[in-house]
């Protein structure tokens, strides 16, 4: 088990390697379907409220309650992040991102995106909401909320040990394509034995 | 329904849906212990087990979601015949809404037209209501909360399927399923359970591969041509070794329940519906009073 402190500064993230179990700590933005659509269309949110350079986003819908007046989240695990894939690498690039949080993978031009600009793709636990929800210990703020929907808003979360697997490293290896490849493999081995 | 009847009834909607969202039903859990307790010490598909064992703990003794993805929500009802049904489904509209205000569910249904979120998980098409009259008297009330990236890793398939090389036979239906698994890799939040059916028209075969998730997890299909599918598919499945959240592993499917409808000589499809291992559903014998007698799983 690894333990790091965001922000990552690019030598850290170079450490990593596909397959490492990391807990992260500091500070972390959510990011879906909407922002990342509205980043790419060349939107920035003010750099007061986000700053995404050097940061992380987390592909996450959380729920989050107010309760006297504070934000709570209630839930929050990864969405799927492969619907980002058309955005992410142009994101990465601009902001120089230095990590990306998310669940199922991502594609190859993010993979080129990580190797080229030193950014990983970190894999949550997929439906885990309570166990991730547990690891942000504050809610800093949010932008976006009425533009974008509770969901789909930046939420600005501090977070401890939130537990991760890095899929994808900066030094071009994806976990994902290697599954993707030895299961297709599998497949046609399986199937060779079905023959009549 | 009197005003009374009303309140309780409403009342047990909300509870039915706090429940099916906060507590993993004991069957699944059990198959879920069995996967975290064949995959190997420090690889990250134990890892990815023993945080799903944690979140479902939690999840339970703080009655809050098991997944922030809430999902489509789905309910399978059985009502006496004399029920006002127009009245029943304003109710499950109005429980609805109170267990999104609650936290229960998250603010998780779109306009597909404007995007506009209202906020409530009522609109066209949310919640899902499948009922049926009945002679009985009460009503069975089943709700199955699935989310998106699982659903989004649903297939079907039109056979003869010239990519897969599967034809219009037993086998090609296997092969078609097991494609299933492999396309989804960890994109459904696996380990998986898959709801199958074999023929019926586009609608009616995904609409009763999802039926299927009523099913409980141990139970065995009456069809023996279809239990031993059930078998060997799972068993396949996990040659593939995708394991938990596709990063690798021994447990890649935990299940699978088949159906099989009849089909037009022209048409063979077979419908997968893939749940991930947050598998959502509850259910409750309810009476003509409202209140809740009996949960069934």
């Amino acid at each position: 088990m690894k333990t790091l402190t965001a922000p990552f500064t690019e030598e850290q993230v170079r450490q990593l390697k596909v397959g490492d179990m990391v807990e992260i700590t500091g500070l972390i933005y959510t990011g879906r379907d909407a922002v990342h659509k509205w980043l790419s269309e060349g939107n920035e949110p003010p750099k007061n409220e986000v700053d995404l350079n050097n940061s992380i986003i987390y592909h996450c819908g959380p729920v989050v309650m107010k309760k006297k007046n504070a934000w709570t989240v209630t839930a929050a695990g990864p969405t799927t992040s492969i619907r980002e894939e058309p955005y992410q690498a142009g994101i990465i690039e601009k902001y120089k991102l230095k990590g990306v949080i998310g669940k199922g993978g991502m594609g190859e031009k993010t993979r080129i995106a990580c190797q080229k600009f030193g950014c990983v793709y970190l894999h949550a636990i997929g439906g885990a909401a309570q166990v991730l929800a547990e690891k942000i210990v504050r809610v800093e703020g949010v932008y976006g909320y009425e533009k974008f929907g509770s969901p789909e808003a930046i939420w600005k979360l501090q977070v401890v040990k939130l537990p991760v697997v890095v899929t994808i490293d900066a030094h071009g290896n994806s976990l994902h394509a290697e599954i993707e490849k030895q299961s297709s493999a599998e497949l046609q081995t399986l199937f060779a034995g079905m023959k009549k | 329904m009197k005003a009374k009847q009303q309140a309780l009834f409403l009342e047990s909607l909300v509870e039915i849906i706090r429940k099916t969202s906060t507590e993993m039903p004991a069957d699944v859990v059990r198959a879920i212990e069995k996967g975290r307790a064949v995959e190997a010490e420090s690889t990250s598909a134990k890892y990815a087990m023993n945080i799903i064992c944690d979140n479902i703990g939690i999840a339970k003794v703080k009655s809050q979601p098991l997944c922030q993805d809430t999902g489509t929500i789905l309910f399978f009802i059985h009502y006496p015949a004399k029920t006002d049904y127009e009245l029943m489904t304003k109710l499950i509209k109005k429980a609805v809404a109170a267990a999104t205000k609650k936290g229960y569910l998250r603010q998780n249904s779109v306009d597909s037209l404007t995007g506009e979120n209202n906020g409530t998980n009522v609109g066209p098409g949310s919640p899902v209501i499948h009922a049926e009259p009945w002679k009985k008297d009460f009503f069975d009330i089943r709700l199955m909360l699935k989310g998106g990236g699982c659903e989004n890793v649903g297939a079907q398939y039109s056979l003869p399927d010239g990519r897969v090389g599967a034809g219009r036979d037993l086998l090609g239906v296997k092969k078609v399923i097991l494609d299933a698994v492999q396309q989804a890799q960890g994109k459904g939040c696996g380990p998986g359970v898959l709801g199958v059916t074999i023929g019926g028209d586009r609608g009616t075969g995904y609409f009763v591969s999802k039926e299927q998730f009523l099913r409980k997890m141990d139970d065995k299909n009456p069809n023996p041509v279809l239990a031993k599918l059930e078998d060997e598919i799972v068993q396949e499945a996990n040659r593939l070794g995708i394991g938990p959240m596709g990063f690798g592993g021994k447990t890649t499917l935990m299940g699978t329940k088949i159906a099989a409808l009849n089909r037009l000589p022209a048409s063979f499809f077979v419908s997968v519906s893939y749940m991930c291992w947050a598998f959502r559903r509850q259910g409750a014998k309810v009476s003509v009073q409202g209140a809740i007698q009996k949960w069934l799983y």
